[in-house]
C-alpha cells in the first residue's frame, strides 16, 4: 500500500474515533437500573469482546493473506485442499466459546423467568401492576389499590409530531418520550407486571429495566422488576401496532417508598372525586369543555381534530348518521367498540364523565346538529 | 433420446448457429430455455430491487431528521412492509433462481433444466404476483402496513389489501416451489454421467439444499396466510383470541417458515462466494466436503430455532433455553464456512477483480452480521435488542452485504460468460468502493441506534437519535445511487466491450468455463461424460 493511502486511512480512523467520542450518548447498550438490566449489559459486553477478538483473528488472517499472498507480489498458489486437524480445531474452539457464553446467559434467564428470593423460595411481589396496550396508549391498573389511569403521548410532542406542524422537535422537551400520566412505582420493591392488550399486539419496553415483553390480546404475560434508583425512566412500544406505533411512549417515575405512599393517597382522593362527578347533572357548557379535551387526546388521532376522519379505516364524524341520530346507538358503539377495527371498547378505558362529554362534544361540533347533552349518568346506566 | 431425430434436425443441432426463437413473444414469453429464463429472472429481480429500493429511499428520507416532513405514519408503515416483501420475495429469491437457471445446467454438464415448461411458468407467475401486491398501493386504505411478518390481529385491520396480500404470497409460493422442484430434478437426473454428487460445484450443492428448504417451508407460509384470509373473510378464529384462537400461533407458524427462509436467501450466496474465492486465489476451495456438510447442518438447524424471533412473547423458561442453545449452535457450521474461505485465500495467489472484491467484502461484512446474530441468540440480552434498530442493522448486514453482495459478485463473475463481453474493470471497482463505503455508513450506525433504544418500524424518533439517523440516510442515498450506476455498467457490458474468452478468468475452473463466451443457446446437448479435471472441485481428495 502506498504511503498516501495509509495516511488517508489513518485520517479516516481518527475522524471516526473523534466523532464517536463526541456522540457520547447512546453508542452502547444502557447499563440500566435493575439487577436484570445489569446482567444483560454484562453479557452484552462479554459477548461483544469475544466477537471482537474472533473478528481480529479471522479478519487479521484474511488481511495478512490479502497483502502477502497476492499475485502482484509473485505469490505462487499452493494447492492444499483440506486439513482435518485444522478443521477439527476450528469446530471445537467455537463450541467451547459458546458454552462459556451460555452459562451466564442461562443464569440471567432463570432470574428473569423464575425469580427466587434470597432463601431460594419463589419471589414474593409487593405490588402488581396490570399493563394494557391500546392503539395507541397504555392503561395501568394498580391491582391491589384499585386505581387505574391511561397514559398517552404528551400534548406538546403530539402537536409537534403532526406532519407539517412547523414545530421544531428540538424545542420540545423529551420529544416523543413524554406522557400525560406516567406510571409511578416505588423504588426497592419487587413489582410484578401483568401485560395484555385490547386490540393488537404491543410490547412494553423500558430499556433501563432491561427487558421488553409483548402485550398480546387474550394473553396475560408476566414480568417483574425491582428498581434500585429513584428517577424518571423512558421507553416506547416495541411491537408494530399500527399507524401511531411510534407515538405511544412509556414513562415510569420511580419514587422513594414514602413519596410513593403520598402519591398513592392523592390518587385515591382524585379518583373518589371523579366517581362523585358521574352522578351530578352536568351543564352543556361543562360537557362541551371537558368533551373537547377528551376528544382531542383520545379520538382525534383517528377521527381527526375536525371530525373528518380518514376513510375508509377511520370514518368521519362530521355529518355522520350515527352521531346525528339516537344517542343510545352512539353510546353503545363508544362503550363496546367495533370488533375487527381500531374502534376500541372505551367502556373499560374512560370514565363515564369523559365518555358522556366526548359524545356530547361530537354531537355539537364539526357542523353536527344533534344539539343535545349526554349525561354521565346515562352512560353509567347503559354500561350496567 | 436422440434416436428419433431426423438427419435434417441433426444438421440444425450444430453449435455454430443458435437458432434462438424469432420474435419477442416466442423468444421471451414462450421460452423454455434455461439461459433465457435465467435472464428473465435476473432482470425481474433487478427491477424489483430498484422498486423496493425506492421505498427504502422514502423511509430514509422521512427518517433523515426528527419530525414528520414527507409522509404520514400509515404510509410509512406501508413502505416498510412493502419494501421487505418486495426485497425478500421479489429481489433476492428470484435473483438466486436466475443464477441457478443460468449456471446449474452448465455446471453439471446438462443441456437444460429438467422441466423446461414448468420453468417458464414459474417465472411468468412472478410478474403477476407482484402486480397484485403492488396494486394495493393504489387502493383505498393503501398497501399492507402490518409489517412483512403479517402478524395478526394488526394485519387484519388492513381492509381488503389482506386478500391481495394473501393471494400474492400464494403465487410467489407456487413459483418458488416449482423452481425448487426443477432445481432438484435437474441436479438429481441431469448431471453428466460421470459427475457424482461430490464432484458438483458448491453453488450446485447449496442450491440443492436450498431447494429442499423451499419445498419444506413455502407450503407452511401458504397455510399461515390462508388462515389469515379465512380469519378476515370467513369468520374463523385461528388467530383471534376472542373466538378462542391464538395470535401467537401465527408467529410460530410464520417463523417456522421464516427462519429457513433466511437461509434460503443466504445458502446460495455461500455457494457463489465458494466459486469466486478459489478462482481469484488460484487455489482449490479449502475443505470442500466440510463445506457441503456445514451447509446441510445449517439447513437442518434452521428448522429447529424458529422461536428465537419470539423471545419477548412470553414462552416458558424451558422453551427459551432450548431455542437459545439451538440458535447458538448455528454459529459452529457458519464459522466453519468462514474459516474455510479464509483458508482458501491463505497461500493463494490472489488478484482483486470486482467479483473478488465483492466476495472479500461479503466474508467480512457477513461475519459482522453473524456476530450480532450470536449476540441476539442470547435470550436475556435479546429482550433488549429485540425489535430495535440493532436487529435492523443485523439483518441488513446479512442480507445486503451478505446475499445482495453475493448476487452482485456473481453477476460480475458470470456476466462475461452471459454477454460475451468483459465489463469495465475500472467502473466495477468504482461501483465496489462506492457501494461498500456507503452501505457501512448506512447500516453500521443502526447498531448504535438500536443499543441506544430506538425501536424499529417508527416514522419519527426522539431527538437523541437524530445524528445517527442522518448518517444512515446519507449512506442510504449514496448506496441507492451506486446501484443505479450498476445498471449503467451492466448495460454497457451487454452492449459491447472487450470480447471475453471461454475461460474468462485466469484461475477459473468449472464446466461453465469450457463453453464459449457468450454461452451458446444450447450447451452440453450430447448428454455425454465431461472432463472431471475441468470441474471446480475436480477430484475431491
Amino acid at each position: 500500500m502506498k504511503k498516501a493511502q495509509i495516511k488517508f486511512m489513518m485520517l479516516i480512523a481518527g475522524l471516526l474515533a473523534t466523532s464517536m467520542a463526541a456522540a457520547e450518548y447512546g453508542l452502547n447498550l444502557r447499563k440500566g437500573v435493575t439487577e436484570f438490566s445489569e446482567a444483560a449489559y454484562g453479557m452484552h459486553m462479554f459477548t461483544l469482546w469475544i466477537c471482537i477478538v474472533i473478528g481480529v483473528v479471522v479478519f487479521g488472517a484474511m488481511i495478512v493473506s490479502i497483502f502477502a499472498h497476492r499475485k502482484s507480489k509473485g505469490a505462487q498458489a499452493e494447492q492444499f485442499t483440506h486439513s482435518t486437524k485444522a478443521e477439527v480445531i476450528w469446530t471445537i474452539i467455537p463450541i467451547l466459546i459458546l458454552v462459556v457464553i451460555a452459562i451466564p446467559a442461562t443464569r440471567a434467564l432463570i432470574t428473569m423467568e423464575n425469580p427466587t428470593d434470597d432463601a431460594g423460595k419463589r419471589m414474593q411481589f409487593d405490588l402488581t401492576i396490570k399493563v394494557t396496550g391500546y392503539q395507541w396508549k397504555w392503561k395501568y391498573d394498580y391491582m391491589e389499590e384499585g386505581i387505574s389511569f391511561l397514559s398517552t403521548l404528551a400534548k406538546d410532542s403530539n402537536l409537534a409530531r403532526q406532519k407539517g406542524s412547523g414545530i421544531d422537535p428540538a424545542t420540545v422537551e423529551n420529544y416523543l418520550l413524554d406522557v400525560d400520566n406516567p406510571l409511578v412505582i416505588p423504588a426497592n420493591t419487587n413489582i410484578r407486571f401483568l401485560l395484555t392488550a385490547d386490540d393488537v399486539i404491543h410490547a412494553w419496553w423500558v430499556p433501563d429495566f432491561g427487558w421488553k415483553r409483548d402485550a398480546i390480546p387474550g394473553f396475560i404475560n408476566e414480568a417483574w422488576t425491582n428498581v434500585k434508583t429513584p428517577g424518571t425512566y423512558r421507553g416506547q412500544c416495541a411491537e408494530l401496532c399500527g399507524k401511531d406505533h411510534g407515538f405511544m411512549p412509556i414513562v415510569v417515575e420511580v419514587l422513594s417508598q414514602e413519596d410513593y405512599a403520598a402519591w398513592l393517597a392523592e390518587q385515591k382522593g382524585t379518583q373518589a372525586v371523579e366517581a362523585e362527578m358521574v352522578d351530578k347533572e352536568w351543564t352543556q357548557a361543562e360537557l362541551m369543555a371537558q368533551g373537547e379535551e377528551v376528544y382531542n387526546t383520545q379520538c382525534a388521532t383517528c377521527h381527526q381534530a375536525d371530525g373528518t376522519g380518514m376513510e375508509p379505516a377511520f370514518p368521519a364524524l362530521a355529518g355522520s348518521e350515527l352521531v346525528n341520530g339516537d344517542p343510545a346507538a352512539q353510546i353503545d358503539l363508544v362503550l363496546n367498540g367495533k370488533p375487527g377495527t381500531a374502534m376500541q371498547a372505551f367502556g373499560n378505558l374512560l370514565s363515564e364523565s369523559d365518555i358522556a362529554a366526548a359524545i356530547t362534544y361530537t354531537r355539537n361540533s364539526f357542523g353536527n346538529t344533534a344539539a343535545d347533552a349526554v349525561q354521565p349518568a346515562t352512560v353509567k346506566s347503559m354500561k350496567q | 433420446m436422440s434416436h428419433d431425430i431426423t438427419h435434417d434436425e441433426i444438421a440444425h443441432d450444430h453449435h455454430d448457429h443458435d437458432h434462438k426463437p424469432k420474435g419477442f413473444v416466442k423468444r421471451w414469453l414462450m421460452t423454455t430455455n434455461h439461459k433465457d429464463i435465467g435472464t428473465l429472472y435476473l432482470i425481474f429481480a433487478f427491477a424489483m430491487f430498484i422498486f423496493g429500493g425506492a421505498m427504502a429511499m422514502v423511509i430514509r428520507l422521512e427518517l433523515f431528521q426528527p419530525g414528520l416532513q414527507f409522509v404520514e405514519p400509515d404510509f410509512f408503515n406501508q413502505m416498510t412492509t412493502m419494501h421487505a416483501l418486495i426485497m425478500v420475495f421479489g429481489a433476492v429469491m428470484p435473483a438466486f433462481v436466475g443464477l441457478a437457471n443460468w449456471m446449474i445446467p452448465m455446471m453439471i454438464g446438462a443441456p437444460d433444466m429438467a422441466l423446461p415448461r414448468m420453468n417458464n411458468w414459474s417465472f411468468w407467475i412472478l410478474p403477476f404476483a407482484f402486480a397484485i401486491l403492488s396494486s394495493t398501493l393504489f387502493m383505498d386504505g393503501g398497501a399492507p402496513a402490518g409489517g412483512w411478518t403479517m402478524y395478526p390481529p394488526l394485519v387484519l385491520q388492513g381492509g381488503h389489501n389482506v386478500a391481495y396480500l394473501v393471494f400474492a404470497v400464494h403465487l410467489m409460493g407456487i413459483s418458488s416451489i416449482m423452481g425448487a422442484i426443477n432445481v432438484i430434478a435437474t441436479i438429481m437426473n441431469m448431471r453428466a454421467p460421470n459427475v457424482g454428487y461430490l464432484n458438483m460445484p458448491l453453488f450446485v450443492w447449496t442450491w440443492l439444499i436450498t431447494a429442499f428448504l423451499l419445498i419444506a417451508v413455502m407450503p407452511v407460509l401458504a397455510g399461515a396466510v390462508t388462515m389469515l384470509l379465512t380469519d378476515r373473510y370467513f369468520d374463523t378464529s385461528f388467530f383471534n383470541a376472542a373466538g378462542g384462537g391464538d395470535p401467537v400461533l401465527f408467529q410460530h407458524i410464520f417463523w417456522f417458515f421464516g427462519h429457513p427462509e433466511v437461509y434460503i436467501m443466504i445458502l446460495p450466496a455461500f455457494g457463489v462466494i465458494s466459486e469466486i474465492i478459489p478462482t481469484f486465489a488460484r487455489k482449490p476451495l479449502f475443505g470442500y466436503v466440510s463445506m457441503v456438510y456445514a451447509t446441510a447442518a445449517i439447513a437442518f438447524l434452521s428448522f429447529i430455532v424458529w422461536a428465537h424471533h419470539m423471545f419477548s412473547v412470553g414462552m416458558p423458561l424451558g422453551a427459551e433455553l432450548y431455542f437459545m442453545y439451538a440458535t447458538m449452535m448455528i454459529a459452529v457450521p457458519t464459522g466453519v464456512k468462514v474459516f474455510n474461505w479464509v483458508a482458501t485465500m491463505w497461500k493463494g495467489s490472489m488478484t482483486f477483480e470486482t467479483p473478488m472484491l465483492f466476495s472479500l467484502a461479503f466474508v467480512i461484512l457477513f461475519t459482522i452480521g453473524g456476530f450480532s446474530g450470536v449476540m441476539m441468540a442470547l435470550a436475556p440480552v435479546d429482550l433488549q435488542y429485540h425489535d430495535t434498530y440493532f436487529i435492523v442493522a443485523h439483518f441488513h448486514y446479512v442480507l445486503v452485504t451478505g446475499a445482495v453482495f453475493a448476487i452482485i459478485a456473481g453477476a460480475y463473475y458470470w456476466l462475461p460468460k452471459w454477454s460475451g463481453h468483459m465489463y469495465n474493470e475500472r467502473l466495477g471497482k468504482i461501483h465496489f468502493w462506492w457501494s461498500t463505503i456507503s452501505v457501512n455508513v448506512l447500516f453500521f450506525p443502526q447498531h448504535f441506534l438500536g443499543l441506544a433504544g430506538m425501536p424499529r418500524r417508527i416514522p419519527d424518533y426522539s431527538t437523541q437519535f437524530a445524528e445517527f439517523n442522518m448518517w444512515s440516510s446519507i449512506g442510504g442515498f449514496a448506496f441507492g445511487l451506486a446501484q443505479v450506476f450498476f445498471i449503467y455498467i451492466v448495460w454497457k457490458t451487454v452492449r459491447g466491450g472487450e470480447k471475453a474468452t471461454a475461460e474468462v478468468w485466469e484461475g477459473a475452473k468449472g464446466l461453465e468455463w469450457t463453453v464459449p463466451s457468450p454461452a451458446p443457446y444450447h450447451t452440453f446437448e450430447d448428454f455425454g461424460p465431461v472432463d472431471l479435471d475441468k470441474m471446480a472441485h475436480g477430484k475431491t481428495h
